[in-house]
């Protein structure tokens, strides 16, 4: 019933726990079930892509992962506070790409003087030196998304929860993004749990590809995948295990027009 | 399912230092010239075309008690002038209606943040602070001249009255187009409660907000020529409301054109001075501010 932070004290073996969680929404017909007894375990350091049709709870799932909303049922355990990156960039237009980050910061309570440099090395790591004093709006899609990031990097939290951060890209820019995601989770050892209703993006990233089925939302299967990174969207491997995941999921959208 | 097939990334950097260059636009202040000739050309036409109208018909009507000549309405702007007083005029009901206004500022922000934050506070007087809106503030002068008598207090009241609503109400349209989006991602990072106001409810509604203040500024502007005209005494010293007054009573023509373009232009010029660059800045540091 609660999402409760794991004691620092105790060794945490996840990052996340989500034990037999529930959501419904109250709706003009009713109580709607979107989320049905979902237990997932995201182990530290752990990249999970969460991949289902639209609106199979994704989005719902994440938001009571980040502590925006409350289950109904279960229980939801994580170390620290998750930093959340949205589908749209979410950065505030009336402050510069840097100063976004240094707001990050300083709402963590990273002290004035050490916020500037903090700012710069983090738009260094999403390879955007120099960005510090520019507009959102004069940044591209591509730029922005990694702006987002660096500004969700600058929780410092152990997780990073990513709500189809690329869909709105093209598939270039998209492509590239994926090599940095792969590079800077390595690099920082975060655990990642990212949405996507892109079967070849889940697992390109992934270690592990969890299957939402819809309405409501349940664990449908789960694939682990033990490619090495990292990998390209094209190579064979990634392109049969999306085949295979791709049979799966239609099948499983395929029995909500039978009844 | 592992396997040897995958091929080794290129470098990713290179990439998307290409792809940076290839969609970022600059964008900056459009050059001094275009502004010169969209912006100041055509008012300046528009005024010289009503001079010129005015030329034509001042003949026509033939009489200065009803028209006055172009060149009297000037020789009245220069008499005050050389009489020193023409500064004084204007000194006067400027450091009213900016003293009223920053007066409505202080007491309309936070009573608009009141009315968009707690629900009970916007059911109970929103409707009313919209309503307000639409009340002509000469309605006031009256009841604020019985209240607080003929002096300067009077005038500020009436000023508030007028400047109040517009203010309040464009916090409020500007905290209710927060995009819900922004909230959520303050959250995430902290930003609840009080510092969540003042991170990212405040700085988001800001354009609403400026929007109110330039509505505000015409209100109060308003208010006090009102004020100004229907309350005379010689204590309240001479403001442009008064000279238009002063005017009528002289049957004086060239006087109250001189009244009536000192109103207009100052209203104008306290706009163009303060409010519009500061609108300008908001929308622009946004990306709001596309050109045509
Ligand atoms: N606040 C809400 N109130 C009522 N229904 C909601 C709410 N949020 C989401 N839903 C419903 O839950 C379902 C899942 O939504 P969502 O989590 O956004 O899906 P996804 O992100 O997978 O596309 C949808 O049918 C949507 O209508
Ligand atoms: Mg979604």
């Amino acid at each position: 019933m609660a999402t409760t932070l794991a004691k620092a004290d105790e060794s945490v073996e996840f990052a996340a726990r989500l034990e037999h969680v529930s959501k419904s929404f109250a709706t003009p017909g009713g109580q709607q079930l979107v989320l049905d007894d979902i237990s997932i375990d995201v182990a530290p350091g752990e990249f999970v892509t969460l991949l289902g049709a639209s609106g199979c709870g994704k989005s719902t799932l994440l938001n009571l992962v980040a502590g925006l909303d409350r289950p109904s049922a279960g229980s939801i355990t994580t170390d620290g506070r998750p930093a959340l990156m949205f589908q749209e960039h979410a950065l505030f237009p009336w402050l510069t790409a840097g100063k976004n980050i240094e707001l990050a910061l300083k709402l963590r309570g990273v002290p004035k003087p050490e916020r500037r440099g903090k700012a710069e090395e983090l738009l260094e790591l999403v390879r955007l030196k120099g960005a510090h004093g520019k507009r959102v709006h004069e940044l591209s899609g591509g730029m922005r998304q990694r702006v987002a990031m660096a500004r969700a990097l600058a929780q410092e939290s152990n997780m990073l929860l990513m709500d189809e951060p690329f869909a709105a890209l093209d598939a270039i820019t998209r492509d590239v993004l994926h090599d940095e995601l792969t590079r800077i989770w390595a690099e920082t050892g975060l655990s990642v749990l990212f949405v996507t209703h892109n079967v070849r993006e889940a697992v390109r990233l992934a270690q592990r590809v969890v299957l939402l089925s819809s309405r409501p939302g349940r664990i449908a299967r789960e694939w682990r995948v033990d490619l090495p990174q990292p990998r390209r969207i094209e190579d064979a491997p990634v392109a049969e295990l999306s085949l295979e995941i791709t049979d799966v999921l239609r099948g499983e959208i395929r029995r909500h027009g039978q009844h | 399912m592992a396997s040897t097939e995958t091929t080794p990334v290129q470098d990713a950097g290179s990439v998307e230092a290409g792809l940076d260059a290839l969609e970022t636009t600059t964008t900056g202040r459009p050059p001094l010239r275009e502004t010169l000739v969209d912006k100041v050309l055509p008012p300046v036409a528009a005024i010289a075309v009503v001079l010129v109208v005015w030329y034509i018909l001042y003949p026509v009507v033939d009489d200065p008690s009803k028209l006055p000549s172009p060149g009297a309405v000037g020789s009245a702007f220069r008499d005050a002038w050389l009489r020193g007083e023409l500064l004084g005029y204007i000194w006067t009901s400027v450091s009213r209606g900016l003293l009223g206004f920053a007066f409505a500022l202080v007491i309309g922000t936070p009573l608009g943040l009141l009315v968009a934050r707690v629900k009970f506070v916007r059911a109970a007087i929103g409707p009313i602070l919209s309503g307000l809106q639409s009340l002509p503030s000469v309605a006031w002068v009256p009841p604020a001249v019985i209240w607080l008598g003929l002096n300067n207090s009077m005038m500020y009241a009436v000023i508030l009255l007028g400047a109040v609503p517009s203010i309040a109400n464009g916090l409020v349209s500007g905290v209710d187009q927060v995009p819900p989006l922004f909230l959520r991602a303050g959250r995430t990072m902290g930003a609840t409660g009080a510092k969540g106001v003042w991170y990212v409810t405040l700085p988001a509604s800001l354009p609403g907000y400026v929007a109110g203040l330039k509505q505000g500024w015409a209100f109060s502007w308003r208010s006090l020529m009102a004020a100004e005209i229907i309350a005379q005494f010689p204590d309240l010293g001479v403001g442009l409301g008064q000279l238009l007054e002063n005017g009528r009573t002289a049957s004086d023509m060239a006087m109250v054109f001189e009244a009536i373009l000192l109103i207009l232009f100052v209203g104008i010029a306290i706009d163009l001075l303060i409010f519009s660059p500061l609108e300008r800045w908001v929308l622009r540091s946004r990306g709001l501010l596309v050109k045509s």
